[in-house]
């Protein structure tokens, strides 16, 4: 089956638009495959999860989708990545446009050592933002469902917060910029239970206004969450469909071993 | 409450034009200015070369000082920093290494270890010359070891103590711990642990320590003067209580004489003087490179 | 074969290696003890020298007189000259060294490639090993003549020479240790910030730095201690001048350049001069030490952040 068939039924099912279309994307670091021959859509307005044993590039792949492996040296990129139907792997591409539309939160809560409010306020100052900032830093809060825990405190340097509050103000942070999709590095993997069905309640509510891309090795919570979900394994794409189909009634024999937990 | 973003920002075009501008314009200054720092050793090492060179023979190696600049020589100040290299290698090394195997190995985490630890990184921080004040004052008056190259050692030893004993303490605090608990669970003491073990896991980071050291005190200038080292010996120390001059007050010495013959002395004895020191570093820089890749 | 073991520990073979366990254990704790000692030799030494100095002069004058005039009659004993000779040195180093080395530093952390780095590094280093009485033959036969062919007034000893070369001394140690401080900052960070649309000068200039500051603070106040405490550069480059010449072309006299000045000379043990000495290195010990101590802290609360 070419990856062609496994993609194009689904957009057609859904009917919905695709913000990001991968062709056949292959990354590999110093010469090593990482991701190869990965196509897939993501669509507007859903959660997409990419799941997978760890090690198997869905990392790699995410990164791929706002230029974050330029920093890291002796990367190459084949096949398309395209973004609102502009390729976004060319020269040409102003990595640091394309990360304002397309926000990232990762794996641990990286705030900076600044206060909660400068910690919203700095993406938009730097980019030239206007607007007043004040209304900016609590729309933005109120979204990652954390102004009323820090309304009283903005303040407060951004380290004193819990693993989790971190999490959801480095969410506020991303969605300050007001990016067209967000992507998500496994952003409850440093979090307790409790922390992280707030995260994923969160998720669940913020897709109405973004498209969301989310990387887990929580099956569970790929389940929760998502309206597609792509399995991968040691750096090739096996399955990519709506989430319901892929946990009920999976095409592929590696994929119903993986999510009924017999490996991986 | 729902704002509509893009439209705050305006110009936006230009804004991203200048910004990425101003970060190749800063990161082109950083590199020219890194580079700066480098040519300015490159102007260091030439203008040195060029005055020096043509005094630079045998006769210059094999000569005692003299007042008639084609006589001199750096023959007693070399053999005074190998007297001193000596003394130091048999005085500062064991003391410093003992200091940096106890505090890691034996002491106990507490008060007394942390203010130890404080003292010692303090020391370090001890400009020379306060050393040179100690030493006139305890070793030169009060022991009444007069101006001699015990005293001289005496004096670099507390100098270069901190330095030793910090390095040590870097390179026995990154044996794994596993070494540790093999050797006792094997039944050995703490101190057949660490004699048999410990130290020769860390051997190399001591060394590259131990050498750095040695290489400062080959270098330093001011706490000899202090204690009085000669400026003028036209004879070689048979004994740890002889006078001595060292090269770096050799250097000091025709430096500060206004005729031009003698700056190419000191000129000619500053690339010995270079020679030694940097082969000394490069080979710390490069046993800590090795040592590096090995534990990669 | 009857294996036993006994746990005892008066057992004959126990007790001996016990004995010589403790007897070596003891050694390396009587060595350690070597550097308290040499701290309590340090103070008491400049303490008791420095009092026999002070019934003689009374503090106020020495610490507030602006007249350094110990070997010629009439002497006068007011220290501000030589701390005023100092501070000229240190703030022309700073001046240099600061910006130079931090801009080393980031171009080390921010922007070299791995290569370059460790082609670059190892130099810098290297550059800290020089004696510095090397860079008093720098000052005097490079830097200050062609110093004269722009300020054709100024003097063969004078405070610009020597600082230039003090700061292009304590550059590398502001630039390996500021690296380090930099190169600590998580690259979480660094992405966190490249992921919002920032470009590499945003992040280094207000993540990255921001974020190192404690430990770059660190390296500068352990530089400018530095600074403060050498010695030959400035002697040979600066001269044996006190004075509280406000321009950077006249000969001045440091602290340390005294302490030399004052050694050349055979000073009889016990007279004033002697004591002098004393005085003026407690001064340049008193306020190297508070810079170590800040620094140190600095260093520490910088570690207690990012050490995980």
């Amino acid at each position: 089956m070419t990856s062609e068939s496994k993609t194009t039924p689904i957009a057609n099912y859904h009917g919905s638009e695709s913000v990001l279309e991968l062709r056949d994307v292959s990354i590999c670091y110093s010469g090593n495959p990482a991701v190869q021959n990965v196509s897939l859509n993501i669509f507007k307005y859903n959660v997409t999860s990419i799941i997978g044993p760890s090690g198997c590039g869905k990392s790699t792949l995410l990164r791929s989708l706002n230029r974050m492996n330029d920093f890291i040296a002796d990367v190459t990129i084949e096949g398309s990545i395209k973004f609102d139907g502009v390729e976004l792997t060319g020269k040409e591409i102003d990595p640091v446009l394309l990360r304002r539309r397309v926000g990232m939160v990762f794996q641990k809560p990286n705030p900076f050592p600044k206060s909660i409010y400068k910690n919203i306020a700095w993406g938009p100052g730097i980019n030239g933002y206007e607007g007043s900032m004040d209304d900016l830093v609590e729309h933005s809060l109120v979204q990652a469902a954390l102004w009323d825990e820090v309304k009283d405190r903005l303040q407060d340097s951004a380290l004193s917060l819990s693993g989790g509050q971190q999490q959801r103000l480095c969410i506020a942070r991303a969605l300050a910029m007001a990016p067209d999709v967000l992507l998500m590095d496994e952003p409850c993997s440093a979090l307790d239970p409790i922390s992280t069905s707030r995260i994923e309640d969160l998720i669940f509510a913020l897709k109405s206004k973004y498209t969301i891309v989310i990387v887990t090795h929580n099956m569970q919570q790929a389940a929760r969450i998502s309206d597609y979900t792509a399995f991968m394994e040691s750096g090739k794409l096996v399955e990519f469909d709506i989430t319901n189909q892929i946990f009920t009634n999976p095409t592929e024999k590696r994929t119903e071993e993986y999510v009924t937990g017999r490996f991986g | 409450m729902s704002i509509s973003i893009k439209s705050y920002y305006p110009n936006e075009e230009l804004a991203l034009r200048i910004r990425h501008r101003k970060a190749v314009y800063f990161s082109r200054f950083c590199a020219l200015v890194t580079w700066l720092g480098v040519a300015l050793l490159a102007v260091l090492f030439y203008q040195i070369a060029v005055d020096g060179y043509m005094w630079l023979d045998f006769q210059f190696l094999s000569s005692f000082p003299s007042r008639f600049p084609y006589k001199a020589g750096i023959k007693s100040a070399l053999v005074g920093t190998l007297w001193l290299i000596t003394m130091l290698t048999f005085i500062a090394i064991p003391l410093g290494v003992s200091t940096a195997l106890y505090l890691e190995e034996f002491s106990k985490d507490g008060r007394i270890h942390r203010l130890i630890s404080l003292n010692i990184s303090n020391l370090a921080g001890v400009p020379s010359i306060v050393y040179g004040i100690i030493g006139l004052a305890v070793f030169v008056r009060g022991l009444e070891l007069e101006r001699s190259l015990v005293s001289g050692a005496l004096t670099m030893s507390l100098l270069i103590l901190p330095v030793i004993i910090i390095a040590s303490r870097e390179a026995i605090k990154s044996v794994p711990d596993g070494i540790r608990n093999a050797a006792y669970a094997l039944g050995a003491t703490p101190w057949q642990t660490a004699w048999s073990h410990i130290l020769p896991a860390s051997f190399p980071g001591i060394l590259t320590g131990v050498i750095l050291s040695l290489s400062r005190a080959i270098g330093e200038t001011a706490p000899l003067i202090m204690i009085g080292a000669l400026t003028y010996v036209a004879f070689l120390p048979e004994g740890p209580m002889d006078s001595f001059t060292t090269l770096p007050i050799q250097i000091y010495n025709w430096i500060s004489r206004p005729q031009e013959e003698f700056h190419q002395l000191a000129a000619a004895a500053i690339i010995v003087l270079l020679t030694v020191l940097l082969t000394m570093n490069a080979g710390a820089i490069y046993i800590r490179h090795k040592t590096e890749q090995r534990l990669k | 074969m009857k294996i036993a073991m006994t746990l005892n520990k008066s057992n004959g073979k126990n007790t001996r290696s016990t004995w010589l366990e403790k007897l070596i254990v003891g050694t390396l704790a009587g060595c350690t003890l070597i550097s308290v000692i040499t701290t309590v030799v340090i103070i008491l030494m400049l303490g008791k020298e420095s009092a026999v100095f002070f019934t003689q002069i009374p503090f106020l004058d020495f610490i507030l007189g602006t007249r350094w005039v110990p070997l010629l009659e009439p002497t006068s004993y007011g220290v501000l000259p030589l701390v005023w000779g100092t501070l000229l040195i240190t703030f022309g180093a700073s001046l240099i060294a600061i910006p130079i080395g931090l801009c080393s530093a980031i171009y080390l952390s921010e922007y070299a490639s791995s290569r370059m780095r460790s082609i670059v590094k190892p130099i810098l280093e290297l550059l800290a090993g020089i004696p510095t009485v090397v860079y008093g033959y720098f000052a005097l036969t490079f830097v200050t003549p062609l110093l004269k062919t722009i300020f054709p007034s100024i003097q063969v000893f004078n405070a610009l020479s020597g600082a230039i070369v003090v700061g292009i001394m304590i550059l590398p140690m502001i630039a390996t240790l500021s690296d380090n401080a930099l190169s600590a900052v998580p690259r979480s960070l660094r992405e966190g910030a490249y992921a919002l649309g920032a470009t590499s000068f945003e992040v280094t200039t207000k993540v990255v730095v921001p974020a190192a500051l404690s430990g770059v603070m660190s390296s500068f106040l352990l530089a400018i201690s530095r600074a403060i405490g050498e010695t030959m550069a400035v002697t040979l480059a600066a001269g044996a001048t006190p004075n509280m010449s406000l321009t950077f072309l006249e000969s001045i006299q440091t602290m340390t350049a005294f302490i030399v000045q004052i050694s050349l000379g055979d000073t009889p043990a016990g007279g004033i001069a002697y004591q002098t000495l004393f005085a003026v290195a407690s001064l340049l010990f008193l306020i190297t030490l508070v810079l170590n101590i800040i620094s140190q802290w600095l260093m520490n609360r910088y570690r207690e952040v990012y050490d995980e």
